[in-house]
């Protein structure tokens, strides 16, 4: 019998690809007022928005494809007296991955990258991306000089990951692998202006 | 870097220009290593009180600037006209959300050159960046380089906009090769 948390599959799951999306990127953000958000479009928008109630903490992309890491960096630099955390995808981080080597050279340590992975692009109908395909971002991560990585893959995982998003003194990167189900029901504001208002405008309070 | 300008000349200017840059309130200098821009990339790099940051591409720096803007602090994209044609989409950002954006662009494909390869992205630069709602200020006289900076500052941070600061081959001397 299969558990009734489980959601259907949208597309076939790569080996390796078998926790929920609803629950472990709740159980690894944990309380979400500790951090600053920037996240990827797509998926972990609606995923994002649900767990923060899209509130004025978080600035959620609906384009500009590749951003989200680097928007991180820009904050997280900004303010060091704030723990930033970005969220994307496997896509929206393979876009730019140059992004890594990046941040890698600067490492902040209030900057921490949580990357869901579910091997596909489910926007666009559920192709498959590069990491169903062989491509470890954890990987590439540590390839970019990253110190401090995990991919979280089974629930036993999941505790030391959401350690790693919240403390350190380097850059963290995790990248938690998922099956390929519909993200989050939950519909955030795309008014990119307004976003940026009440995000500057929560900060200055 | 050239035989036509001098470098002392050049360097005057690029030191004031930092100056002006920090005076603003600058704290984020983000580049893709370029010769034009080499005395700001290295006066940001010696600068205790900045961030000096190196990129992979452009339109990281694009990126960056938004991030720091939602974190209240100002940040500068020093970039070749080249790197110009990897941020278009990334400009979506700015545009989209109204990010106040500075850029300054070192010119190729411009007066001068002579790497046909530089022509197309540098002849195309301007009207691309206005196709994304870049306002462009060029800048041919070394005299030109401060007052045009300053117009800039203001434009960007006081008045919302984005806006690139052309430095023409006139100005930082052409390649002739």
């Amino acid at each position: 019998m299969p558990s009734p948390r489980t959601s259907a599959l949208a597309a076939a799951a790569a080996p390796g690809f078998v926790l929920e999306r609803s629950e472990a990127v709740p159980a690894l953000i944990g309380r979400h007022e500790d951090f600053l958000f920037i996240s990827g479009l797509g998926g972990v928008a609606r995923d994002v928005g649900a767990v923060t109630g899209d509130g004025a903490h978080v600035y959620s992309l609906g384009g500009a494809m590749g951003a989200a890491c680097m928007m991180g960096l820009g904050l997280a630099l900004a303010r060091p007296d704030k723990r930033v955390l970005v969220v994307t995808g496997d896509g929206e981080l393979l876009m730019n991955i140059g992004a890594l080597a990046t941040i890698a050279v600067t490492n902040p340590p209030n900057l921490a990258i949580l990357c869901v992975d579910n091997g596909h692009y489910g926007e666009t109908g559920w192709q498959k991306s590069h990491t169903s395909l062989g491509v470890d971002l954890e990987k590439m991560a540590i390839g970019a000089g990253i110190r401090r990585t995990r991919t979280v893959a089974t629930e036993a995982d999941i505790a030391d990951g959401a350690r790693l998003l919240r403390e350190g003194n380097a850059t963290s990167f995790v990248n938690l692998r998922v099956k390929p189900t519909e993200p989050a029901e939950f519909k955030r504001n795309f008014d990119l202006a307004l976003c940026r208002d009440r995000f500057r405008a929560a900060l200055q309070r | 870097m050239d035989a036509v300008v001098d470098t002392k000349a050049v360097a005057g200017w690029q030191h004031e220009l930092y100056d002006l840059l920090r005076k603003h309130g600058i704290t984020q200098f983000a580049y893709v290593p370029d010769a034009g821009h080499a005395i700001l990339i290295d006066r940001s790099l010696a600068d205790p009180e900045v961030h000096s940051i190196a990129l992979t591409t452009e339109e990281e720096g694009v990126a960056l600037i938004a991030g720091a803007d939602l974190g209240g602090a100002r940040a500068v994209l020093l970039m070749q006209s080249s790197g110009v044609g990897n941020c278009i989409n990334m400009l979506s950002l700015i545009k989209g959300a109204r990010f106040p954006f500075l850029t300054l662009v070192s010119m190729r494909g411009d007066f001068g050159e002579g790497n046909p390869w530089q022509f197309p992205m540098g002849q195309a630069t301007q009207p691309v960046l206005a196709a994304m709602g870049v306002i462009c200020l060029r800048i041919e006289r070394p005299e030109d380089v401060i007052p045009t900076t300053s117009a800039a500052l203001t434009m960007a941070f006081k008045g919302g906009q984005s806006v690139a600061v052309l430095l023409s081959q006139q100005l930082i001397g052409a390649k002739p090769f």
